[in-house]
């Protein structure tokens, strides 16, 4: 065997062994990470913590699955955490400060977020502005709006308003349980679920894969591509706010700015997903993983008594690594 | 004439040889073992039919496949090219097939020009004096003979032009060796004879050893010296090109004896079905344009490059944004505001970038051949029933003959010709009533050209209109009933095909009054 054979095979073990890496990572990383950190901790071992750590995860799984369905177009949304904050605060006010009942409280945050929809899409696809800067403009507006809705304040029960009106609305115990465990764990499945038949078993997520792979060639194969762009930007959007829901039910008030935190987690996830099992696109289900792979991280960080502040690192460098497994690929 | 004989008995500067080259792609071994020489100051022929090897094997040569078995000798020496930049330091470049890809669109032609020095040959300078990068450029384009302002974008130039480009850049660099991929594929007439004129000039002037790869086989004859065939990732012949005939080379080509002409499928015409009334582009990319398609009639467009066929192709698609005129099928007028709309009211086209337009590449060839009928293939609320779209998939390969391990191939690697295929083959599920085909033999080899033409033959059976652009005289007037000849974005005369010659439709497609 010559020397020049010799490196080309042993140049395919290592590509062999990158491909087996890229598909099976995730998982692999998942189930060492347990591992080592119930060897470790023996309170990680418990059911409870695992309980945790679905319910911790369910909130960034939602928004993630948005941040999904805009990638399949081959756009990305960065307003999904101001879409969650916005949701936020329009549903707590409308207990606190209205006192409406749940289901209309809900369904009418979820419509209003809807306006972040229409303007990402009019700027994206009306004037052709790059997806990543006009959700990038839209994220900051609509952080803006909020703040600007709750008076720059937060909004909790029995709290008056910043003008001093006194407030007498109540958070139905109802809604409240929707951030209780098994239900917002239950909420989070469906949702993957739903998002997952809807991409893979649809004539409609069928397009918006083929919108994202070619845009010409779909164009000229007759689909209205504008169309399933502007589709991708409200669901996203739409699951962005039912996040915002998810996030008010669990702490119960509206903070400044508490969807902002869940972008980088759910993008990480988003990106993790790209690759798990081979699918490489975006996929709901590799963005559960991903999600739990975010998850499990922080929270077994947490209890080795990492503290908080330093998180972002950990959470950072796992998002750079998640980005170079999706464009680190072989020239072939 | 004195200087080649000259040649003859000198040593050529340089001998390039590959020997026994293989590679494998996923699903296809594309190269077994193949021998190639070429020797400066030569012009050598690379020809084959669509799958055989051609592209590959100059892939190879420019280093863009690392991945391949074999030898490559240089002047008798070993040499490894496993990167594009191991074969420029040997002065080999490679001029693609899809120039776009090649070109940086919002730069300029003098940097687009001098882009591989200034890329390879700045180390330690960070300063670029203009002034000098444009004087070069222009050097460059003076001696192939192009005549562009050098301060032009190239995303302003027409494919012919930037084609221009790529071959000035690979000459502004030390060339041995000059591989021209399909160069002719998008050329005028004129524009052809001034490839050749420089390609000669390469070869006998200044030593260049020019590998030739076209479909079309007069060009081969014309200034070819040599030649080497392919046929299915192997040569078959390896010789002079004296010693050699058209029908012979063609035979070798296939593997079997092959007519030249592609009879046509007589049917009987019917009424006029769709009609266009002075049809104006937005901007002005067609102009006053008025013609006529009766059922089961093949209506040739042709006209030389750049005379606005591809762009009426668009138009009469809702591609290209319509500002006034009127179209009708059967009598009642068309409303086509994009190609969803045209689709949706039975207009099909099967673009000309059939790479960039036609076909996902990414996607396996199911996929790609019911997108534009998904409707038909979902049960329920709008899911996808696969498996019904995978039988109808295979019942098509069979049908059309497409070449491919099953339908869920990847159509990134099946060949040009059976891309082409699938291209064609996503409208036929599709069931549109009028079919525009822009340019669909570009660059598809002799067998795959004839399936295609019995396809169309069998639409226009079955009562459907055609429009069949080309730029391909000779095709035109074998497959048409009726011609439009082109000139600045109209239409300028039309004939019967059975009372029309090559030279009269050229002398209109020239602009001939």
């Amino acid at each position: 065997m010559t020397a020049a054979t010799e490196s080309t095979s042993s140049k395919k073990r290592l590509s062999g062994i990158i491909d087996f890496l890229s598909k099976w990572g995730t998982i692999i990383t998942i189930f060492v990470l347990l591992a080592f950190f119930s060897i470790t901790m023996d309170s990680f071992r418990t059911a409870s913590n695992m309980v945790t750590i679905m319910r911790s995860i369910s909130i960034v799984t939602v928004i993630a699955t948005g941040i999904t369905v805009s990638l399949t177009v081959d756009g990305f949304d960065l307003s999904v955490g101001s879409v969650a904050t916005f949701s936020v605060a329009l549903v707590m006010s409308f207990f606190v400060w209205y006192g409406w009942g749940t289901i209309p409280a809900i369904i009418v945050a979820l419509l209003i977020s809807l306006i972040v929809a229409v303007v990402n899409s009019f700027l994206i696809v009306k004037l052709h502005i790059f997806d990543l800067l006009a959700t990038l403009a839209t994220m900051f507006i609509f952080e803006g709006v909020a703040m600007t809705y709750t008076g720059g304040g937060s909004i909790s029960q029995g709290m008056p308003r910043l003008d001093g009106t006194p407030t007498t609305g109540t958070i139905p115990p109802e809604f409240r349980l929707i951030g209780q465990s098994p239900y917002i764990i239950i909420i989070m499945l469906v949702i993957v679920m739903l998002v997952h038949v809807f991409l893979t078993y649809t004539k409609h997520g069928r397009y918006l894969y083929i919108v994202g792979g070619n845009r010409e060639a779909a164009r000229l194969s007759g689909i209205p591509v504008n169309r399933y762009r502007t589709l991708a930007y409200f669901l996203s959007t739409l699951l962005a706010g039912l996040g915002g829901i998810m996030l008010a039910a669990r702490i119960g008030s509206a903070q400044i700015n508490s969807g902002a935190g869940y972008l980088m987690p759910a993008v990480a996830a988003a990106f993790i997903g790209f690759s798990v099992a081979g699918v490489k696109k975006p996929n709901a289900i590799g963005t559960l993983v991903g999600a739990i792979l975010v998850g499990l991280l922080e929270n077994g960080l947490i209890m080795m008594s990492v503290p908080y502040y330093s998180l972002n690192i950990i959470k950072g460098l796992v998002l750079a690594i998640a980005l170079a497994i999706t464009y680190y690929r072989k020239h072939d | 004439m004195l200087l080649q004989e000259a040649d003859i008995g000198m040593e050529p500067k340089h001998t390039l040889e590959m020997k026994g080259i293989s590679i494998e792609f996923p699903g296809v071994k594309a190269l077994k073992g193949v021998d190639f020489t070429v020797q400066s100051g030569e012009i050598h022929a690379l020809v084959g039919a669509n799958g055989a090897g051609k592209s590959t094997l100059m892939k190879i040569l420019g280093g863009a496949y690392g991945h391949y078995v074999g030898d490559i000798y240089f002047d008798g020496e070993k040499v490894d090219i496993r990167h594009p930049h191991e074969a420029k330091a040997l002065g080999i470049d490679v001029v693609y097939q899809e120039v776009d890809t090649a070109l940086i669109p919002y730069l300029t032609v003098a940097e687009n020009i001098m882009l591989d020095k200034m890329a390879n040959e700045m180390k330690g300078k960070h300063f670029i004096r203009w002034g000098n990068i444009h004087r070069n450029a222009r050097e460059v384009m003076k001696r192939v003979g192009i005549h562009l302002d050098s301060r032009t974008l190239v995303q302003d130039l027409s494919l012919a032009e930037k084609q221009m480009v790529l071959i000035a850049r690979a000459l502004a660099t030390n060339t041995n060796f000059l591989v021209l991929d399909e160069p002719t594929a998008p050329l005028s007439q004129t524009e052809t004879e001034e490839l050749f004129r420089l390609m000669r000039d390469l070869a006998n002037n200044q030593d260049v050893g020019v590998v030739f790869i076209s479909h079309r086989l007069p060009e081969i004859f014309e200034v070819c010296e040599t030649i080497t065939i392919l046929r299915d990732g192997l040569v078959v012949t390896d010789t002079t090109i004296d010693a050699i005939s058209q029908q012979k080379l063609v035979e070798l080509m296939l593997g079997r004896r092959f007519e030249e002409t592609y009879p046509k499928l007589h049917v009987p015409i019917g009424d006029v079905i769709f009609e266009v009334k002075d049809l104006n582009e937005e901007y002005g990319r067609v102009r006053d344009v008025s013609f006529s398609v009766r059922a089961g009639e093949i209506v040739g467009m042709t006209g030389l490059v750049g005379a606005g066929k591809t762009e009426l192709c668009k138009t009469l698609f809702g591609a290209y944004p319509i500002k006034s005129g009127e179209m009708l099928l059967h009598g009642k007028p068309l409303q086509v505001r994009s190609p969803h709309a045209a689709v949706k009211q039975g207009v099909a086209l099967v673009p000309e970038e059939r790479r960039k337009e036609g076909i996902l590449v990414d996607e396996p060839v199911y996929v790609n051949l019911t997108l534009p009928s998904l409707d038909k293939f979902t049960k329920g609320p709008d899911f996808v029933n696969t498996k019904a779209e995978r039988a109808t998939a295979r019942k098509l390969i069979d049908e059309l003959g497409i070449v491919t391990p099953s339908e869920n191939q990847k159509v990134a690697y099946l060949s040009g010709g059976n891309q082409q295929k699938v291209a064609v083959g996503k409208w036929l599920i599709a069931d549109a009533e009028i079919y525009v085909f822009d340019e669909p033999t570009k660059g598809v080899d002799v067998g795959a050209k004839r399936d295609i033409f019995e396809l169309i033959g069998e639409l226009a059976r079955r009562g459907k209109g055609i429009i069949y652009a080309s730029s391909e005289i000779p095709e035109i007037l074998d497959i048409s009933d009726r011609i439009y000849v082109m000139y600045d974005y109209t239409i300028v005369k039309e004939f019967a095909t059975s009372e029309a010659t090559e030279e009269e439709i050229l002398f209109y497609s020239a602009g001939g009054q």
